[in-house]
């Protein structure tokens, strides 16, 4: 690898541009996403900075269960997104669909549509969390540096509690009988 | 000034090996004072650079005919214009030859902004075309303040010359359209309060929405020089003329540093304005004071 490629590789991982998009989210992972942009996480440190077109971004983060309208425009901003790129699910609702499962308003989980590198799991996942996605996918980035590689999708570690409790998911019904019992 | 002077001055100090860096400089700084003051650490040192490389080296999506040619065309003329405006400053003393006036120096400023508005248009994406037409109409309001300025300022001092006026003492009246002219940065640096072409949250990114990789990048590069000549003007009509000429470099580098610090700390403190309220501010409150100062100078002129 010659001086060139180095730099790039360096460059693509201290500076991944972001570009959010909704696909039917509760809103409650897109406010987690911001937060994380704010004073207290800052993420700019790493170089990230969420940008307005899809054209100027690296990395795509898609929030929510990709309902059966989000589809299409889910396509189509992906493949308006320049290459070399990478695309984050956050939250457990891109992934699994998550309490929505079996809904006949949905198309998802995300993967069906398009190819998925990381996972940021969680409801919703924590700010510190969704940089650590970040940080990761910044990494595949500089490693395909221009490259056709298969996407073998990273499943990040929960961090924090995972689930705030705002919502039915199986995680807060569970601790909600763990509550009960005790 | 013989050829080698001449190019040192165009490729060397104060023009592209000195205007690059600085430009990602003044970039960092830009974007490192905002983040202190929200209590943030803000970007690394080398971000501009990084994000400079990295654009470099992604795909751009497929452009054909006229309109993508001219697309490609763009960014590259608003660089090479703010690169001849950096390059003009007189910042090292010369003797004879080739010197730029003040109106090649506004001619080569306001060429970026043509660009832009041109770019919007050509890209056919109405995100751009809603940018376009709030950076004219930006640039209709603050340019009337801007060149009453400068006029003021020429008519005050007898010269269009960019040297002498640098070399003359700065009179009060100078100070005042030097004033006007600080006045008018922000929005020729498309900085808050007059962040209206490229309102992130509004029309996504104004006229650079079609743009990606390279051309990004020379957009981001334009950006930086247009901050290092704006910022390098101002630096010129107010530096104190000193005998030795690294002591001059010197303070015209300070100077600029002041001037982004001061107008960063603006961009922070302030929300981004309507459009009507933009020409309001330009037209009615600023617009005085730069009649004023034209009004005096002309009167001072015939006077004397």
């Amino acid at each position: 690898m010659n001086l060139w490629n180095k730099l790039m590789c360096y460059s693509r991982r201290h500076s991944p541009w972001l570009f959010h998009m909704n696909g039917g989210s509760c809103n409650g992972c897109d406010i987690e996403l911001i937060a994380s942009l704010t004073p207290r996480y800052d993420a700019e440190q790493l170089g990230v900075r969420l940008e307005g077109s899809p054209r100027h971004a690296d990395i795509l983060c898609i929030t929510g269960p990709i309902t059966h309208n989000a589809t299409n425009a889910i396509k189509t901003v992906y493949d308006q997104v320049c290459g070399p790129k990478a695309v984050i699910a956050i939250g457990s609702c891109p992934a699994t669909t998550n309490v929505f499962i079996d809904s006949r308003t949905l198309e998802g989980p995300l993967s069906k549509h398009i190819p998925v590198d990381v996972f940021v799991p969680g409801c919703p996942p924590r700010p510190d969390a969704i940089i650590q996605g970040v940080a990761k996918a910044a990494e595949i980035l500089a490693e395909r540096a221009g490259k056709k590689q298969p996407v073998v999708p990273v499943v990040m570690p929960l961090v924090g509690p995972g689930c705030s409790g705002a919502c039915a998911c199986g995680a807060s019904a569970e601790a909600k009988n763990e509550e009960v019992q005790a | 000034m013989n050829l080698t002077t001449a190019l040192a001055r165009l490729l060397i100090f104060p023009g592209l090996l000195f205007a690059v860096p600085a430009a990602w400089f003044f970039l960092w700084m830009e974007r490192k004072s905002v983040a202190l003051m929200q209590g943030r650490i803000g970007p690394p040192f080398m971000q501009p650079f990084f994000d400079f490389i990295k654009l470099l080296g992604k795909d751009t999506p497929p452009r054909r005919g006229v309109g993508g040619m001219l697309m490609k065309a763009w960014p590259l003329i608003a660089v090479s214009a703010a690169a001849g405006a950096v390059g003009l400053l007189p910042v090292l003393p010369s003797r004879g030859g080739f010197e730029g006036d003040l109106i090649l120096l506004l001619a080569l400023l306001e060429l970026p902004s043509m660009c832009i508005i041109a770019a919007g248009f050509s890209s056919g994406s109405i995100f751009g075309e809603i940018g376009s037409a709030r950076e004219a109409v930006l640039s209709v309001s603050y340019n009337v303040v801007f060149l009453l300025a400068i006029v003021s300022i020429a008519a005050s001092q007898h010269t269009f010359s960019l040297s002498a006026l640098a070399q003359l003492p700065a009179s009060p009246l100078r100070l005042l359209g030097v004033l006007a002219i600080i006045v008018c940065l922000p929005a020729k640096l498309h900085i808050n309060p007059f962040s209206l072409p490229n309102a992130e949250q509004e029309i996504y990114s104004g006229p650079m929405t079609e743009y990606a990789g390279p051309e990004l990048a020379m957009w981001e590069l334009s950006h930086g020089l247009e901050w290092v000549a704006a910022t390098g003007l101002v630096a010129t009509l107010i530096a104190p003329q000193v005998a030795f000429w690294g002591l001059g470099a010197l303070i015209f580098v300070a100077l600029c540093f002041g001037l982004v610090l001061l107008l960063s700390v603006v961009a922070a403190a302030t929300a981004r304005l309507q459009i009507d309220t933009t020409v309001r501010f330009y037209w009615q409150c600023t617009l005085i004071f730069a009649v004023l100062a034209v009004a005096s100078a002309l009167f001072m002129r015939f006077k004397s």
